[in-house]
């Protein structure tokens, strides 16, 4: 078994630098699909890590995690897009300002 | 440079920019295909870990099931272009921006540094990713928590179909707007 001439940790920063730009879509965009996009980005930064760790340990738990991983985000997209559906039924927007029935 | 190395640059750079485009495009449809661009890029990543099945169900999943169902509701909303923010949300950007610097800096910094000491781990040729080993797993050691995924498919398809019917919301919504009328 031989090893490919890429360094491990070029794709640990390549993740953080994904997961970076995940919260700042979460942080500055307004409009809640936008946000559940970046919250997929932030997802994929943590697939990305999990399968360079299951490499360099050698072990496929890494692997199965990132299935689970893809099941909930899956998962949380259709109930969210449902959700965000509904909400834009109602009351004819998705961005988030204008959605605060909960908020003091 | 090895082709290894510059297939990683490729798609790292493929990657970052479609991520720059989900974040700061103020067109949710076109955040919506950078975000494509983005996971046909991760795939390649993957693949070049020798994470095989991974790279194809990420493709199959993300870019064909869930970006799917994203674009669908944007234009089934006909979501209007974000215009730009001014006042608290103007002045989070340059927190965003602290914040990511912080976080990357961090992360890809003081954590790995110490975590790999000196030496370069390189990327290794292994056969955990193929589809035959993580088959084995998954239905060896892992059969439980992949049975239980089932069942957390099924409840979140319930819930969407549930949530998604029009009448028993507006209905409802309509029925207690009546109520409090009658109340008042």
């Amino acid at each position: 078994m031989g090893t490919l001439s890429i360094p491990l940790h070029y794709f640990l920063i390549l993740a953080a630098v994904l997961f970076g730009l995940g919260v700042i879509g979460v942080i500055t965009r307004r409009n809640a699909i936008v946000i559940f996009m970046s919250i997929e980005l932030m997802l994929n930064a943590v697939n990305l890590t999990f399968v360079a760790f299951s490499n360099y340990l050698n072990n496929v738990e890494g692997h199965i995690f990132v299935f689970m991983v893809m099941v909930v985000a899956a998962a949380e997209v259709a109930v969210g897009l449902a959700i965000i559906v509904a909400i834009f039924r109602l009351r004819e927007t998705v961005h988030v300002d204008d959605i605060r029935l909960l908020k003091w | 440079m090895a082709i290894e190395e510059i297939l990683f640059w490729f798609f790292a750079v493929a990657a970052v920019a479609g991520g720059l485009g989900v974040v700061l495009h103020p067109n949710p449809i076109k955040s919506a295909l950078f975000l494509v661009m983005t996971f046909f890029a991760l795939a390649g990543e993957y693949i070049l870990l020798m994470g095989h099945f991974v790279a194809i169900v990420h493709i199959a999943v993300y870019a064909g099931a869930i970006m799917v169902l994203f674009l669908f509701v944007i234009m089934l909303l006909n979501v209007p272009e974000e215009t730009r923010q001014g006042g608290v949300w103007g002045a989070m950007r340059y927190v965003a921006l602290g914040l990511f610097v912080f976080l990357s800096f961090q992360l890809s910094y003081f954590g790995f540094q110490d975590f790999f000491g000196d030496k370069q781990q390189l990327v290794k040729e292994t056969e955990i990713g193929t589809v035959e080993s993580i088959g084995m797993s998954l239905f060896s050691e892992y059969v439980l928590p992949f049975e239980i995924a089932s069942i957390l498919l099924i409840t979140a398809m319930v819930g969407a179909i549930y949530l998604s019917k029009s009448k028993l919301i507006i209905e409802e919504s309509k029925k207690k707007k009546a109520v409090e009328k009658e109340d008042h």
